[in-house]
Order: structure tokens, then sequence, then C-alpha cells
């Protein structure tokens, strides 16, 4: 029998409970306190420090790491906590690689900078450790109410921020877990312990945040009602489609969007229980697909292939994750686009790839094709936004490039609604980015009520 | 490969490093071990007369450390042997048979008469050792007997002592300095005039080492009290140059020899106790933080050093920066230097930066035409070298002599060729004219 017509293998619980549990143990545990100490020591304490330019919620990074080193690891959280909120799990999920990290002086003089998100990491476990409650007290009440739509991190970082205020915050989500990515989308391995829930609770310890789960914007809550309802609306609702391929067979078992897979991941109680494939093949370049195919070879599949259309050092994920998805024993194939999907009985069974090449900045197929056997495939290709849940009647917020438009305040085109995180054009699509979203919109609704 | 064989008052020894006295050499056992791994010589631990001494039987010893727990600094609060006097004299006598050609002093500390003198002395030259050395330096337990460092503060008492002991003894004595004390040249003009054939030091330095913010005590805490107690290891070795270097310079003491001991803990600690005039190097903290072994870089390196600056024998170098150790109001006013940042080797951490700007001279840039760029300002550097301290580069800033004859931007003054101190400058009031007769 060749491989073209052997049946689809999809199984469950390829492997023991062990190689479960080791698999998709922490990436980076916490640091022991010598190891904490020993690396805060690295750093410089450096002035107008390069780290805290290049941190999207600007933590001031050298005054958080001498916290450690005095051995005030409470006030080092502070101090993350100060501008970033969700400072525990930015520390878990930042592509540090390529923000703080990447322009550490230490990185410059050694190639190996201090271990910045790891050393947050130490700080903010310790703090949610020892405290019950986030480090802010509530200001007098303002009488203020705020609609946020999406509890993902940007809707988080804002309610927070607007709780701090004074203000009433309404938290709503579609969902009936709040967290949004935090909670469906990040790999696992990077936050475990049920962390993204645990860090909900301690944003909303702060009080005057009412969490509303299960509500979603264009089907129980329109915007032209938050809008009469509240003083302000922010909407965080994230991207909540997915991009297809466009080919025939794409609704074939087998299939599957990677956000979707990664979601029930995220959720499974039992991870031997979810079904993989044993060859598989990722198509997209971007985190999503270096977690969905690390997370599957984790799984237990056998053959794990990424499917990019340019050359690797155009991928969408950092060149770390790009190492973390090799190390784990992925192949990532470049140049290549999907072409035509096989399947038999309804199920999937190869995936037909045409070589690519560039020329004068215009991707081409060239031609000449290569076929691999799949039994999954992973749609990888980026997320939509779903506009149509954002206008109702009369209550229209500009979009361009299928994203909210905002302004430097992140205030939409309607002057009492504001967005932020993934939904909005030119963001970064990156946990920190979103907080830092959530934290300017706070501010600048909080001015705006204010004056 | 240099000779780095060492006649130190006539104690010879493979090499300048000795084991200070201390615990590292306070049995046989440890001793042997110590010139296995290839120590010179060795200081017994300090004896006294019976009965023997006790020891806390809590913690004798307190840190301070550096990144990594780097053990820094070293406090104890132990005092001179805790065992019989007979043993140690047995001992002394059996290991100095076995390792004929090690240095081996016996340290001593007795009560402040003659006759205790007299009898230990000739104990401990029935042993066979080569010398000794009177311990007036530790500073606490037996000071509070009037031994050690009440005689070493005292230099009547240390005159006297070494004087007797001269007297009483063929063998060379040494007389061992507390730093416990202002001006360390008395001490050690009192030793000379008591006919001292060398000093050593520095002994450990009064301290707490810390406190124990829970229990509210210095920390170690024994039952929930502090003692004072002697500090030693790295961080002493400058307190220990200097006063190594006093002796050396003083008219009186100029060329008594000399054992430089504090801080110890590589081959070039040990060169620039050589170089400051200490014939031998006595070690403690080192040795007993790392072990033994440590010699062994000590005598390498030492010796790789020497043949890389083309010396053959350690007395080529003993003292040879003595000369150049001066004083304040002799040094060149006219000598200008301006601080210079190698921008290749610069990594743009701007320390250098935010110490000048904030605690000297607002004379280095952060943002040239808005970029990030650290810069020294000319017009504004006065040399003063912090931020050439506070690099985190080695090398990266560099201390530039100006040319005689060059303006010096800041004070838009020419650089004077001429040597001149402040002992001739205008502003000093009490400034010696040449011109007044
Ligand atoms: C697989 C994957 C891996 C990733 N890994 C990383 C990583 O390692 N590091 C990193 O920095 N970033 C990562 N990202 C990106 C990061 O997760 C997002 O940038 C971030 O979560 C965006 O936050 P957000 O609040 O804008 O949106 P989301 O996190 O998407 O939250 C949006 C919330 O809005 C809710 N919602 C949506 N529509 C509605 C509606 N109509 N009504 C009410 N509620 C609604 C959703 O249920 C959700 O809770 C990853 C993304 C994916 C998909
Ligand atoms: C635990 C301990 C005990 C010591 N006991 C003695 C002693 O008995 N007699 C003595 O002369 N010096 C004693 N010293 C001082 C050392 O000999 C030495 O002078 C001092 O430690 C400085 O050297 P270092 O920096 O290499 O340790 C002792 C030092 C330590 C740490
Ligand atoms: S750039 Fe690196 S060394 Fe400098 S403050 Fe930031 S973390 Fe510390
Ligand atoms: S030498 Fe002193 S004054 Fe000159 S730049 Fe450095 S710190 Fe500033
Ligand atoms: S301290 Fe040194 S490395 Fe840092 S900015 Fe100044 S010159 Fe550059």
């Amino acid at each position: 029998m060749t491989q073209q017509n052997a049946a689809p293998d999809v199984a469950a619980g390829r492997l023991s409970d062990e190689e479960y549990k080791k698999n998709f143990a922490d990436l980076h545990p916490l640091l022991a306190p010598h190891e904490a100490m020993v690396e805060a020591d690295r750093c410089y304490f450096c002035y107008d420090a390069p780290c805290t330019q290049a941190c999207p919620t600007s933590i001031d990074i050298p005054q958080f790491i001498r916290q450690i080193s005095t051995e005030n690891p409470a006030g080092a959280a502070k101090t993350i906590f100060a501008e970033n909120i969700l400072g525990g799990m930015c520390a878990r999920v930042c592509p540090t690689e390529t923000l703080c990290e990447q322009v550490c002086v230490r990185e410059e003089a050694e190639g190996k900078p201090v271990k910045i998100g790891q050393l947050q990491r130490y700080a903010t476990d310790h703090f949610m450790e020892t405290h019950e409650t986030t480090p802010f007290t509530r200001k007098a009440s303002t009488g203020k109410r705020i609609a946020v739509v999406g509890a993902g991190p940007a809707g988080l970082s804002c309610a927070h921020s607007l709780a701090v205020e004074g203000h009433d915050v309404d938290l709503f989500d579609a969902r009936s877990k709040p967290g949004g990515l935090n909670e469906f989308g990040i790999a696992a391995y990077k936050s475990v312990d049920n962390f993204a829930a645990r860090e909900v609770e301690f944003v909303l310890s702060i009080g005057g945040i009412t969490l509303k789960t299960g509500k979603a914007l264009g089907k129980d809550l329109n915007l032209a009602d938050l809008r009469t309802q509240y003083d302000a609306v922010f909407l965080s609702i994230g991207l909540g489609g997915v991009n297809d391929l466009g080919l025939e067979n794409e609704g074939k078992s087998g299939v599957l969007s990677a956000v979707d897979y990664i979601s029930d991941l995220r959720q499974a109680e039992d991870l031997s229980a979810l079904p993989v494939g044993k060859r598989i093949v990722v198509i997209g370049g971007g985190m999503t697909a270096v977690d969905i195919a690390v997370q599957s070879k984790l799984l237990g599949a056998d053959d794990v292939t990424i499917a990019y259309r340019r050359g690797q050092g155009r991928m969408n994920a950092s060149e770390y994750e790009q190492h973390l998805a090799q190390t784990n024993g992925v192949k990532i194939m470049s140049w290549v686009q999907p072409k035509a999907i096989a399947a038999e009985n309804g199920h999937i069974s190869a995936i037909e790839l045409e070589r690519t090449a560039e020329e004068n900045g215009q991707l081409k197929g060239t031609g000449e094709t290569v076929t691999l056997p799949a039994d999954m495939i992973f749609k990888a290709v980026g997320q939509t936004l779903v506009s149509a849940d954002l206008n109702g009647a009369d209550s229209t917020v500009q979009i361009e490039k299928g994203r909210i438009v905002v302004d430097a305040d992140r205030k939409t085109s309607l002057d009492d609604v504001w967005a932020g995180g993934d939904c909005v054009l030119g963001g970064e699509d990156l946990t920190v980015a979103a907080v830092e979203d959530g934290k300017i919109a706070a501010a600048s609704i909080h001015r705006a009520l204010s004056a | 490969m240099a000779d780095l064989r060492t006649n130190f008052i006539g104690l010879k020894s493979p090499n300048p490093f000795w084991l200070a006295s201390a615990p590292p050499t306070d049995k046989a056992y440890n001793v042997i071990r110590a010139f296995e791994a290839g120590w010179g010589g060795v200081v017994w631990k300090t004896l006294g007369e019976d009965p023997p001494v006790v020891n806390v039987n809590g913690p004798r010893y307190g840190a301070i450390h550096g990144k990594d727990r780097q053990l820094l600094g070293l406090n104890n609060i132990e005092l001179i042997t805790d065992r019989p006097l007979d043993v140690n004299l047995q001992e002394i006598k059996q290991v100095k048979r076995d390792w004929p050609d090690r240095a081996m002093v016996v340290s001593l500390m007795v009560p402040c008469e003659e006759q205790n003198w007299i009898n230990i002395l000739k104990k401990v030259e029935d042993t066979g050792a080569d010398g000794v050395e009177l311990n007036f330096g530790c500073p606490h337990g037996m000071s509070e007997r009037g031994m050690g460092s009440a005689v070493g503060q005292v230099p009547e008492y240390i005159e006297m002592v070494t004087r007797w002991c001269k007297q009483h003894t063929r063998m060379p004595v040494i007389v061992k300095l507390t730093p416990n004390i202002t001006d360390i040249r008395k001490p050690a003009q009192a030793a000379h005039a008591g006919g001292a054939d060398a000093v050593s030091l520095i002994n450990t330095i009064n301290s707490i080492v810390g406190v124990d913010l829970d229990a509210m005590a210095p920390s170690p805490t024994i039952d929930g009290k502090g003692a004072h107690g002697g500090y030693c290891g790295p961080a002493v070795k400058p307190i220990a140059l200097n006063m190594v270097a006093e002796i050396a310079r003083d008219p009186t003491t100029h060329g008594l020899p000399i054992s430089g001991i504090g801080g110890v803990t590589t081959w070039r600690d040990a060169a620039e106790f050589m170089a400051l005039g200490a014939g031998s190097v006595q070690v403690c903290t080192a040795a007993m933080t790392y072990g033994f072994k440590v010699v062994q870089d000590m005598i390498d390196g030492l010796s790789d050093w020497m043949d890389r600056s083309g010396y053959t024998s350690v007395d080529q170098f003993v003292g040879k920066a003595v000369p150049n150790c001066s004083d304040w109001q002799h040094l060149n006013l006219n000598y200008i230097a301006k601080a210079k940042i190698d921008q290749d080797l610069c990594i743009k951490c701007g320390r250098c930066h935010i110490a000048c700007e904030d605690t000297s001279h607002q004379a280095i840039t952060n943002l040239v035409n808005g970029v990030r760029h650290f810069e020294v300002i000319d017009e504004e550097c006065v040399g003063c070298n912090l931020c050439v301290n506070v690099c985190p580069v080695e090398n990266c800033i560099t201390m530039e002599p100006m040319a005689a004859g060059s303006v010096d931007p800041r004070t838009k003054k020419t650089v004077d060729p001429n040597y001149a101190n402040w002992t001739t400058h205008p502003n000093n009031p009490m400034a010696v004219t040449e011109a007044a007769e």
C-alpha cells in the first residue's frame, strides 16, 4: 500500500500520560531565587534604558530588575504592573527576542541579553502568589459607566485602568470564559497551570468591573444601544474570523482552522482525548503556524511540516519561534503555496504545493509542484475582523483594510467609542500591544469623561 | 620559567606564597595538604598558653557577597588555636621534619610578661621551626585579655615584647601588625626599634559584617547576640596595600622586610603587594574560600607574568613601585587628561552619562542629533575618571593625557610642560615661593 492511499491516520492518545505531561510542561520554568539574583545582577541599570524604550508598555525594566536584585520582588512587580497589569502573561508570551531583549545592551555586548521576560515572570509570579489583589486602590467612584466589549488582553487592560480611576466598567465577552487568546490561543506550554484564568481574576480584583460573559456584540448587544447606555465604549473584540485557503476540498474532514484547534487544545481537560493526525501540514508563517505545528508534534504527530509561501527570513514568527519549531522536529518548507487538496472518502489525504518565486516583489507560482501526504491540514493564514458584529443602525466605526481605524488615543471615528488590540488597524497583533492599547484608550476615555 | 624561590629574612621557601596564621594552618593535617598543593610556607595558627582558649559553638564567620554570591569579605570571631600547646608543638616538629624545604613560622600570643615569652620561645625552638610571628593583631576575644591588638595598638608594648623575643631566641622574629590603628607607621617603627626582623600585615579589621534585620542583631548571631569580629578577604586588600606602602615609604622603616597580607586571592594581588615592598605574601581567605589548590595558579600566573615582564627572580620587582608612591601635594597639577570613549566598544548603557551628569561635571552626552550617543564634552571634562570606573566595558573609556602646548578646552589654558604641584600653587596660602627672597 502506498502512502497516498493509506487510510487517514487521525487518532487520540498517541502518548503516555507521562509524555503528555512532559511535552506540555512550562516552556521556561520559573527562575529559582538564586538564578533570578544572578540574572538580575547582569543588568547594568542603563540610563534611559533601550529595553524600556522597546517595551510597548514602557515598563521601567532597569528599575524592576534592580528591585529583584535588592530582594524586593514585590516592589519589582508593582513597577511592572504600574505600566502593564498583564505583566504576568506578557512575561510568558512576549517575543522578547524582538522587543526588550533584542535591544538590551548585553545583547550588543555579548549576544546574551538579560533575561528580562523571565525576571518579569519571577517578580509578577511572586506578587500574585503572595497577594490577593492588584497593588492598586480604586479612586472614589465617578459614577461614569463604560462598556468594554471583549475580555482579551486589550479589554482587561482598559477595564482595569478605568476601574482604578473610579469608573464602573461592564466587561462583555461573547465566550463563556474571559481572557481572549490568553485563554484560548496562546500555546499551552507558555501558559500552564491555568494562569490565564488566574490572571483575569487578579485583574478583576481591583473591583468596579462587572464581567458579563456570553454576550456577543452583533447578537446580544449592539453598538448603538451601548452608546446610549454608557458614557463610553471600548471595542476589543480581537479577530473572530479566519482566512480560507480558497481550495476545493477545504470543507472536507481533516482541514482545520489552527486557532480553533488550539482553542480546543487549551480547553481540553485531557490531552489524550484530542485526536491528532500522524502526518500534518500547516499552511502559514506566523506565530499561529508555529504554535499549531509544535503543539501537534507534542501531541504525538509523526511528521509535521510548515509550508510557507516566501523565504524563511520573511516569516512573521520570530527567529526564536522558528528555532523552537525546528528543535521540536517541525520541518519548515519555504517558497511553496497550497494548490490543491486531495481527499478520499470525505477525508483529505494529501496536499499539493506549488513552488513559488519572487519577481519584482511579486510572488508567483513556478508551476512546479510537490505533493505531501497529510492526515490533517491546518490553516494558519491569518485572522479577520468580523465587522458585521460592529455595525448596527447609525453606529458605524470607520474600517480600513478590514480593521478598525483609530487615532493615537485609540479613539475611533465615533466620538464616544474607542478600540484597541488585534481589531484595530496598524497594530502588532501581540498581547503586549493589546495591553498598551487598552491602557492608552483608558487614559483617553478618562480624560474625556473628566473634561 | 622565572625563579620564584624566596629568601625572606633567611627563611627559604620555593615560592613567596605562605598561608597566614589561621584555620588553614591549625593542624598538621591541613598544613600537609597545603604543602602537597604547593604552598611555599605557613605561619602556624597562633599558639597560646595552656589551658587552650575556647571558641564559640555557634557561627564564627559572616560574609559580604558580590554578584553570584562571590565572597568579597569574610568576618570571623575565632580565637587563637583551641588545641593543647603540646599537640601543636609535636605536629609542627613532625611537619617541619617532613617538609624541610618549606618555610615554617610559628605564630605566638602570650600574656605581656617577659617570662611567658621566654617559656614559649624555648618550646618553639625545640620544634626546629624557622621563625616566629608575634600576633599583635587579633581584634576580638584576645584583646579583651590584654593580648593581640591590645598590644598592637600600643607601640611601647610592641617594642618591649619584640625586644624580649629578639633577646631570647635566635629565630627570626616577624611582628604581625593590626590595622585597627590610625597610623600604621607607629607600630611598625616600634617593631623596628625593638629589633624585629620583619613586619607582617595586615591582621583582620574590626568589623560588623551586617545586621540581621529580623533578629535585630549583628550577624552572625549567636543566641540572639552578635559581636564585632575581624574582617578580611578581597575587600580589605586596598587598605592593606596602603598600609604596606606606608611602611615601605617611611624613612624609619624603609627597607624593613614586609610579609604582605590582606585579600591576596590571585597572583596579581600578590605581585601588587610585592611591588609595594612585600618580600612574601600570606593568604588566608582565598584558601578558606577555594581550598589549597588556589596556590597553583598563583605560582603559575606569577611566573608567567614575570617571564612576560622580563623578571627572572622575585627580588627584581619587590619594592619597585615604592618610589612612585607619592602624596597628593606632590602630584603634577600640570598633567591634564580627558576621558575618551571608544565608540566601537561602547554598548550604549548610558552609565557614564548619568554618573557624570548627576554627580560630576555634565561632560558626557546622551543624545547627539537626537540619536543615543555617548561622547565626552572636552569643554566640561575635568578628567576625574569616574566614567572609566562605572563603565561596564573594559578599556571602553580611557583617560588621554593632553600634550604639552595644546589648549585645554575647559580652562582655555595652554598645557604647561613643566611639573608643578600644590606646594607652589598660587591658590595655596602656604605656598613656598622661590622668588620670595
Ligand atoms: C495561536 C495564537 C498564538 C499567539 N501567540 C502569541 C504569543 O506567543 N505572544 C504574543 O504576544 N501574542 C500572541 N498571539 C497574539 C495575541 O494573542 C493577540 O495579539 C492578543 O490576544 C490580542 O488581544 P485582544 O484583546 O485584541 O484580542 P483577543 O485576545 O482575541 O480577545 C478578544 C476577545 O473578544 C471576544 N469577542 C470577539 N468578538 C466578540 C463579540 N462580537 N462580542 C463580544 N466579545 C467578542 C473574544 O471572545 C475574546 O475574548 C497569538 C495569537 C494566536 C492566534
Ligand atoms: C578565621 C580566621 C582566624 C584567624 N586567626 C588568626 C590567628 O590565630 N592569628 C593571626 O595572626 N591571624 C589570624 N587571622 C588573620 C589572618 O592570618 C590574616 O591576617 C587575615 O585573614 C588577612 O588575610 P586574608 O585577607 O588573606 O584573609 C585569622 C583570620 C581568619 C579568617
Ligand atoms: S538594556 Fe539590558 S542591561 Fe540595560 S537596563 Fe535593560 S535589561 Fe538592563
Ligand atoms: S572624567 Fe569625570 S568629568 Fe570627565 S567625562 Fe568622565 S566623569 Fe565626566
Ligand atoms: S558607560 Fe561605557 S559602555 Fe556605557 S555608554 Fe558609557 S562608554 Fe558606552
